[in-house]
């Protein structure tokens, strides 16, 4: 407890007066409530995004709390996935972008001069729509990233593909076929070899681009479990389509509606009494 | 009563056209199957005297006493060919990686056309270029390091220009193949804190290895054709290379070379035939294994 | 860290590596054509592009290359003729009148995908059968056949390429009116006009630069034939056959006719360029 105020504590130091001068009412609710327990482990800060001239993100600003599960709902094509792949620059990767404004992960600013894009990506793991195994078998792929970072011993990588492949719930299923190629799982499956991969990284966030929205029920079940075991040690960014699930999971709300965050808070407060005319519309499903 | 006429018409017409379609079509199907058929029956004669492995394996060439020996032709061919592939191939692997995967878009606007354009440049102006450039500079600077005297009329005289010449054909095949890559599959590995070029190593090469494969097999196969350009620099010798600097006769630059005096020497024809079919065989299995490939690939990509 | 910092010169070295070897091609482009010009300019006269050769003209008197030039487009205005009237159809079955996953249009795309690859020397060599088949000597029309083989792989391909992208809907929409399929073949050529022209301008590019294939079956003359029977000279021989004559002005020739040939070739490439603008796979 004691560990979790200073923490507080330090954060506050810096980035606070940009915190205070902001004047929506959910900033507030922030403040009062998950932020408290939870330090803000991403800061968005006046965010514009524009791709070849379409203004993608518009003046985005708002945390995502430490140690939990924060859902970004909105209608398709409203930013969503593109706030995702700021946070680890992966945007940066297409043509014709345009980035203003701040991402501080741990109050870093990501598009500082001397940071290393690779200790950015390495902090977030990703878990995109359809998974994307990567061409090499169950094991490789586990150990794909520590072995990117330098960790060559082989008793090292089986112990960490195992520790990570039991943590994403796979490892009763694969401990016979490790060598097989890992496109031979079934699509779910695949999906939770993606999540082992990405922790085997020791990332300190999760992001999910609509991770459950290609499985089936059941293997999206098991992913969302996963979740909420994992939010415990890491914080977790969901965008999902489906509300029901936000609901389940949430723990953190913000919804963004064509490139602007409408609302963002606890997800009891979001769900139950939604500030904005926007927000409730959205909620009772007036449009999606 | 006018209108259902005019239906009718319609009807008809729509029938004519539809099946007269389908049978160009089909005619075209069996393109393939008349050259071939044509091409081995011309060089039956030759077949019926001396065994295919008689021709293939024999070393002298002298048709006026009825020796037809392919086999400085090919091992010319092959020379000719092992020298281009190793040139372009990693010419172009690395200048497609950087093209599809670093490149500016600028750079690409500028870069693209000019390949197209080195795509269109005609055989015999790669011929001409050859003597012009190649063939002075490869008995003047370069053969002098290796060899006593060399014309620079040469398997390597051959190699530069097909290298040249194959570069386009490759290098459009690479980039397409990247470029087909799921972008997922590049931002999982990046996301994982892999730089672009561990990336690229590991995921991208790993990924599209049968795609690059096919289009080096496009590549050979386009080289092993490859008629006027090689014939005008490789010195056309009837003999087997023994070294990069030693002339050659590719199996092409012999039909072309005597075409003139076939008709009059008796199974020079068929000889000739013979060789063009051989290159027909092995082009079209060439092609259709890395077309099939390729359209496999593109199929899985598709997602 | 300095596991780090090795990745780092690891990716740096190999993109200068990567960076050289695009250099590399950019400049052999420039140095094939500095290199034509270089060498044919000075060759060039209006003679060469207005008059017929004259007496001697082999040993290096005076006169033009105008029945090459006039022969190439002959034969590269009669294939392409001829092709269209081949590839059009093919090429508007596999597209209109097929279904979408039609093993029949797979297998022909493959089927041109294949000839496409097949060498100008293969054709040659099977238009001479043919032509000796035919009981034809080698004549403007034997030329035409021959170069027409060979371009009916690219056009077919090329028009396929931009016909495949006409969106389905508009050919449902032109349907659902109540059209035949033969009659909306007009709306659909109308939309891939420029990629039409685009093939036709390659094929004109891949056509008149061929030599292997004009070898065997149009002949060379210093003429400009008067009927489909008669031998024809084109560009590529001309440069083919001058440039291994012995005497140095007749050598100049065979450049000047490489300049000529590369000009050609320039123009229709960045022409059709500007008519696709696009990378396109099917060009190479």
């Amino acid at each position: 407890m004691i560990q979790n105020l200073l923490r507080v504590e330090k954060f506050f130091d810096s980035p606070i007066e940009q915190f205070q001068v902001k004047k929506e009412p959910w900033n507030l609710v922030d403040i009062d409530q998950i932020f408290k327990t939870h330090k803000p482990h991403i800061s968005v800060r006046n965010l514009n995004v524009f791709l070849s001239k379409n203004h993608i993100l518009k003046d985005v600003s708002l945390d995502i709390p430490d140690k939990a599960i924060t859902c970004i709902i909105g209608p398709s094509g409203c930013g969503k996935t593109t706030l995702l792949k700021t946070f680890n620059r992966l945007l940066q990767n297409s043509i014709d972008v345009k980035i203003e404004g701040d991402v501080l992960v741990d109050g870093e600013n990501i598009h500082g001069k001397d940071v290393e894009v690779e200790n950015i990506r390495k902090k977030m793991g990703l878990l995109s729509q359809r998974p994307c195994p990567l061409p090499m078998s169950i094991f490789d792929n586990v150990a794909y990233g520590p072995r990117i970072h330098g960790i060559r011993r082989k008793k090292t990588l089986k112990i960490m593909v195992e520790k990570y492949l039991v943590e994403a719930g796979l490892w009763e299923e694969v401990k016979d076929r490790l060598k097989s190629p890992a496109s031979s799982l079934s699509i779910g499956q695949q999906q939770r070899l993606c999540l082992a991969r990405g922790l085997a990284v020791k990332p300190e966030i999760i992001l999910g681009d609509e991770a459950t929205s290609a499985l089936d029920p059941i293997s999206s079940k098991k992913i969302e479990e996963l979740f909420v075991k994992l939010k415990h040690q890491y914080s977790i960014v969901l965008v999902t389509h489906t509300l029901r699930q936000a609901k389940r999971i949430a723990d953190y709300v913000v919804f963004m509606y064509l490139g602007e965050v409408i609302e963002a808070g606890p997800a009891s407060e979001i769900f139950s009494n939604p500030k904005e005319k926007l927000t409730r519309e959205y909620l009772e499903g007036y449009f999606s | 009563m006018n209108r259902t006429r005019y239906n009718a018409y319609r009807q008809i017409k729509e029938v004519v056209f539809r099946n007269s379609m389908l049978f160009l079509t089909l005619i075209s199907l069996l393109f393939a199957v008349i050259i071939g058929i044509s091409l081995y029956y011309k060089s039956v004669p030759i077949l019926d005297q001396q065994s295919m492995w008689t021709l293939l394996s024999g070393e002298s060439w002298k048709p006026l006493k009825g020796e037809f020996g392919f086999f400085p032709f090919i091992m010319g061919t092959l020379w000719v060919t092992g020298i281009a592939i190793i040139i372009s191939l990693p010419l172009c692997l690395l200048s497609a990686i950087y093209l599809s995967e670093y490149a500016h878009p600028y750079i690409k606007k500028i870069v693209y056309p000019m390949i197209d354009v080195l795509a269109g440049i005609p055989p015999v102006v790669y011929g001409v270029w050859g003597i012009l450039v190649v063939v002075p500079f490869i008995s003047t600077s370069i053969a002098p390091h290796f060899v006593e005297f060399s014309t620079g009329y040469s398997v390597l005289a051959g190699g530069i220009v097909l290298a040249i010449m194959i570069i386009p054909l490759m290098i459009s095949v690479f980039i397409e193949m990247f470029d087909a890559l799921p972008s997922g599959l590049r931002e999982a590995s990046l996301s994982l804190g892999a730089t672009n070029w561990q990336t690229i190593k590991k995921v991208v090469l790993r990924k599209s290895f049968p795609g690059l494969a096919a289009a080096v097999v496009l590549a050979i196969s386009r080289a092993f054709g490859e008629t006027i350009a090689v014939l005008m620099v490789c010195g056309n010798v009837a003999e087997v290379p023994k070294s990069a600097f030693d002339p050659a006769y590719p199996l092409p630059a012999l039909i072309a070379n005597n075409y003139g005096e076939m008709m009059s020497i008796p199974m020079y024809d068929s000889a000739l035939m013979l060789s063009a079919l051989l290159l027909f065989v092995i082009i079209l299995a060439f092609n259709a294994i890395s077309r099939l490939v390729l359209i496999r690939i593109e199929k899985n990509f598709a997602l | 860290m300095k596991h780090f910092r090795v990745k780092k010169l690891e990716e740096k070295i190999f993109k200068g590596l990567m960076m050289a070897a695009t250099l590399v091609i950019v400049v052999s482009l420039f140095m094939i054509i500095v290199a034509i010009v270089k060498r044919g300019l000075p060759a060039m006269s209006w003679d060469m592009v207005s008059k017929i050769p004259g007496g001697g003209f082999y040993i290096g008197k005076e006169g033009g290359l105008l029945n090459a030039i006039i022969g190439s487009l002959y034969i590269v205005i009669g294939s392409i003729t001829l092709g269209l009237a081949f590839s059009l159809p093919i090429v508007l079955y596999i597209n209109l009148y097929l279904p979408e996953k039609s093993k029949l249009a797979q297998f022909t795309r493959l089927s041109f995908d294949v000839l496409f690859g097949i060498p100008s020397i293969v054709y040659g060599a099977f238009g001479f059968t043919l032509m000796v088949y035919l009981g034809l000597r080698s004549s403007l029309l034997a030329g035409i056949l021959t170069v027409t083989m060979l371009i009916i792989p690219i056009l077919i391909r090329s028009i396929d390429e931009v016909m495949r992208r006409v969106p389905k809907e508009m050919k449902d929409a032109a349907l659902s009116l109540g059209a035949t399929r033969s009659e909306i073949i007009k709306v659909i050529l109308r939309q891939v006009a420029p990629g039409i022209v685009t093939a036709i301008l390659l094929s004109v590019g891949r056509g008149i630069g061929d030599a292997a294939s004009v070898l065997f079956t149009a002949g060379y003359t210093d003429s400009i034939p008067t009927s489909l029977g008669q031998p024809v000279a084109t560009l590529p021989l001309a440069t083919f056959f001058q440039l291994s004559s012995p005497i140095a002005e007749v050598q100049e020739r065979a450049y000047a006719a490489a300049l000529i040939l590369t000009g050609i070739v320039l123009i229709l490439s960045i022409t059709a360029r500007y008519y696709s603008r696009k990378f396109s796979k099917n060009k190479i």
